[in-house]
């Protein structure tokens, strides 16, 4: 088969390309600055017996080390919580893991402006980790149609100073600790 | 037909062949008017220029939207371009009328059903809606009307292909040391890809969500009809794209005034093509849990090398469009550039659409990048890249394809080229405003799919511009993008109801400059092609599905987490299940 040199020239070039591609990604997804894919390592969870759950049957946030916290996140037709009727309080300077699934539907967890984008599948648990460096407030919307009033479903984070936080969450605690 | 002409035109050789391309154009077109309405309805509504509709029905908008013009209008026009381009390449009739109108019967019906689910959404009281998007990810619901249309149409565009087949074994059977023609080899090699893409969504819709919706089974597990649905939803994506390459390989250096510049490279490129469709679906769920990092890996290395095929398609559109423009005098590095026949709508809008194709496919190039992904996933960005692709690549190669190809099979000529001109320009312009602002707002973060992005807690931010100025751009290019939609129908219903003319259209294509004859016979092998392209799939396919299939609840979704002492003995089940899957995909593949 007779190939034209200019186009085995083009065929070289376009495959240092491809693999060039290949290689920034991957640089990117593990070494290097290693951005946390979503994966299966969240786990799963029965959707239908979600409010019986030790976690997601009361959403929020807890304390897991030195500045360490886990959240959890339930997205329902169309709200999250905690995020919605709420603002998901989170400590500056903290190293945040979410855990989001969602109740009903499927639909999406997209801090408004940043990468922290996940979908939120019945069943299923998405992990990942955040790191807020700094205080203010990021706006979270649901990026996954889920129905009639998917435009409505948004929520916000609070990046608290860390004295703030502490009093806050104590107070949760003594809430919690009460009814138990 | 009474006229005499001088060179036979295809509605002269082929008159019942041409009567189903007409068909098919005619469900074609009447679905891009509704579909492009619904589009201008949306640009307004979402930008808060008009709202004419309920944010609740904008929803309903959309499907109609998504499945009236990336299903409808585009396999319709397929169907079209790929009976005449078997008939023309084989230069026989297709083997039985009656399946043709068969084929094209169900499609129709399909569509019709599917329509009348969507539709039913805006009439209160009726109900029956099917508002779930294009995607119907579940548990969101349709009535089973919608189910049951997609699936006849599917059956539909199964029929069509065996059509083809048909036509190509009968063909074999007098030429049997002969090459395939090179437009019949595209068919195939697409219709093969199609026949192994579509088994995903068929197996969803028939074994999951027909029951689900029909209350015969309870629930089903969300992600295992989503990964099946995108098993299916990255190779449609290329069943849009294949008629549009058809027609920049064979058509457009006619056009151009020259010819094709290599018949083995465009059968290699369409060959990739069937390899590598189908096992990249994942790269639709980067973002999805419940898949392990390393399949999405692997989807994201297939995709990145399915950009090989294109870029070589680059190559030889480009250098076939300068041999013509050389062989109509032009001269110089660029300058033959303005020797080519930009007056001619249906050249310069495939012209046009292959050069938007490039920007569409660097940004393309961001979505499967699985860690830049992050940053636009699910935002006005992606449909910013797909009006691109199918929006302009294939549509604007479709309706300027029409420029020539409508005449070939009624017999008229073309109403006006002029304002066949002004239309696919106006299409580029129209999409230039569009997109550029979808892409933008998407990386501030604005989301897709979205009646009313005008949140209470948050504003978007816009590094350059503003979100008014993109939101004005969004605005006019959907105007724009109506308009030129209002002005191609207009010219084609006039086309075709004009006179019978002695020459419609210069419709002969010339041979290419490098011809099949030296290139190895293996490339049209299509049984050990099929076989690869199946076994790609099963190796990308079978641990996900499994592992989906196991961790998600089984087949059917709602059941508690397996406990771990439970999943030695559900192995088996799953290595059983997906084994006669597999066996399955083989067999029908």
């Amino acid at each position: 088969m007779e190939i034209h040199t200019y186009e085995k020239v083009w065929l070289a070039l376009s495959l240092v390309l491809i693999v060039g591609f290949i290689a920034t990604i991957a640089y990117g997804a593990s070494a290097g600055p290693g951005i946390d894919m979503i994966d299966d390592k969240g786990g799963t969870v029965d959707p239908a017996t979600l409010d019986e759950h030790p976690k997601f049957g009361d959403p929020g946030i807890e304390k897991t080390g030195e500045n360490q916290y886990d959240v959890y996140v339930v997205a329902r037709q169309f709200v999250f919580e905690p995020g919605t009727s709420e603002p998901l309080r989170v400590p500056e300077g903290s190293t945040v893991t979410f855990h989001v699934t969602a109740a009903d539907v499927i639909h999406g967890f997209e801090v408004v402006g940043t990468n922290a984008n996940t979908m939120a599948i019945p069943g299923q648990v998405a992990e990942f980790t955040v790191e807020f460096d700094e205080a203010g407030e990021y706006g979270i919307l649901c990026n996954e149609y889920c129905g009639s009033g998917h435009h409505v479903m948004e929520g916000t984070i609070l990046v608290m100073e860390q004295s703030e936080f502490d009093s806050w969450y104590e107070q949760q605690e003594q809430q919690t600790g009460g009814e138990n | 037909m009474a006229t005499t002409r001088s060179d036979r035109a295809f509605v002269d050789k082929f008159p019942h062949e041409a009567a189903i391309v007409k068909a098919t154009f005619l469900v074609a077109f009447v679905a891009l008017g509704i579909g492009a309405f619904f589009g201008l309805i949306q640009a307004l509504h979402r930008t808060n220029v008009l709202r004419v509709i309920e944010s609740a029905d904008y929803y309903t908008m959309l499907t109609g939207h998504g499945v009236l013009l990336a299903i409808v209008f585009t396999i319709f026009f397929l169907c079209g371009v790929f009976h005449w381009a078997v008939a023309r390449s084989l230069n026989r009739p297709a083997e039985s009328r009656l399946f043709s109108w068969a084929w094209v019967g169900l499609m129709t019906t399909g569509t019709v059903l599917t329509t009348v689910a969507i539709l039913g959404g805006l009439v209160p009281n009726l109900g029956m809606s099917a508002d779930v998007l294009f995607t119907f990810y579940a548990p969101l619901q349709a009535h089973p009307l919608f189910y049951i249309g997609l699936a006849m149409f599917i059956v539909g565009t199964w029929l069509a292909g065996a059509d083809w087949f048909l036509s190509y074994r009968a063909w074999r059977a007098n030429n049997s040391g002969e090459r395939i023609p090179l437009q019949t080899f595209m068919v195939l090699t697409t219709m093969i890809m199609w026949y192994v893409s579509t088994i995903g969504v068929a197996v969803s819709v028939v074994f999951f969500l027909i029951p689900w919706s029909l209350g015969l089974i309870e629930s089903v597990n969300p992600l295992l009809t989503r990964t099946l649905f995108w098993y299916f939803g990255h190779p449609i994506v290329y069943f849009w794209l294949m008629p549009a390459y058809l027609m920049w390989y064979t058509v457009l250096p006619k056009l151009a005034g020259g010819r094709l510049f290599s018949d083995p490279l465009a059968r290699v490129v369409f060959l990739l093509f069937l390899l590598l469709s189908t096992p990249v679906g994942i790269h639709h769920q980067y973002l999805d849990p419940g898949i392990a990092e390393g399949f999405k890996f692997i989807a994201m290395t297939n995709t990145m090398f399915l950009l090989l095929p294109s870029l070589l398609t680059a190559f030889t559109v480009v250098a076939s469009m300068e041999h013509g423009a050389r062989q109509r005098g032009g001269k110089g590095y660029v300058r033959w550039l303005g020797a080519l026949p930009w007056r001619d709508p249906a050249f310069t809008g495939m012209a046009l659409a292959g050069a938007m194709f490039a920007a569409g496919g660097f940004s393309g190039m961001i979505n499967a990048g699985m860690n830049i992904n992050y940053l636009i996933h699910n935002t006005l960005w992606v449909p910013g890249h797909f009006h691109l692709t199918v929006g302009t690549a294939v549509a604007l190669t479709m309706m300027a394809g029409s420029y020539w190809l409508v005449p070939q099979v009624t017999g008229t000529k073309l109403y006006s080229r002029p304002i066949g001109l002004l239309q696919v320009i106006m299409w580029f312009v129209g999409m230039v405003f569009m997109s550029n602002a979808m892409h933008r707002a998407g990386l501030a973060g604005i989301p897709r799919r979205t009646a009313e992005p005008q949140y209470q807690n948050f504003e978007f931010l816009t590094p350059i511009g503003s979100i008014f100025e993109l939101r004005v751009q969004i605005a006019l290019g959907g105007t724009l993008l109506f308009l030129s939609v209002v002005l191609f129908l207009f010219n084609i219903l006039l086309t075709s109801l004009g006179d019978e003319s002695d020459r419609p259209v210069d419709a002969a294509l010339p041979e290419p400059l490098s011809g099949p004859e030296g290139s190895p016979r293996i490339l049209d092998n299509l049984a050990m092609w099929t076989g690869i392209a199946a076994l790609l799939v099963i190796l990308a396919y079978t641990l996900p599905l499994a592992g989906i299939i196991q961790n998600g609840g089984g087949l059917f979704g709602g059941g508690l987490p397996v406990p771990a002492t439970l999943s030695a003995g559900l192995d088996f089940v799953v290595v059983t299940v997906s084994s006669a899957f597999n066996t399955l995909l083989g067999v029908i593949a």
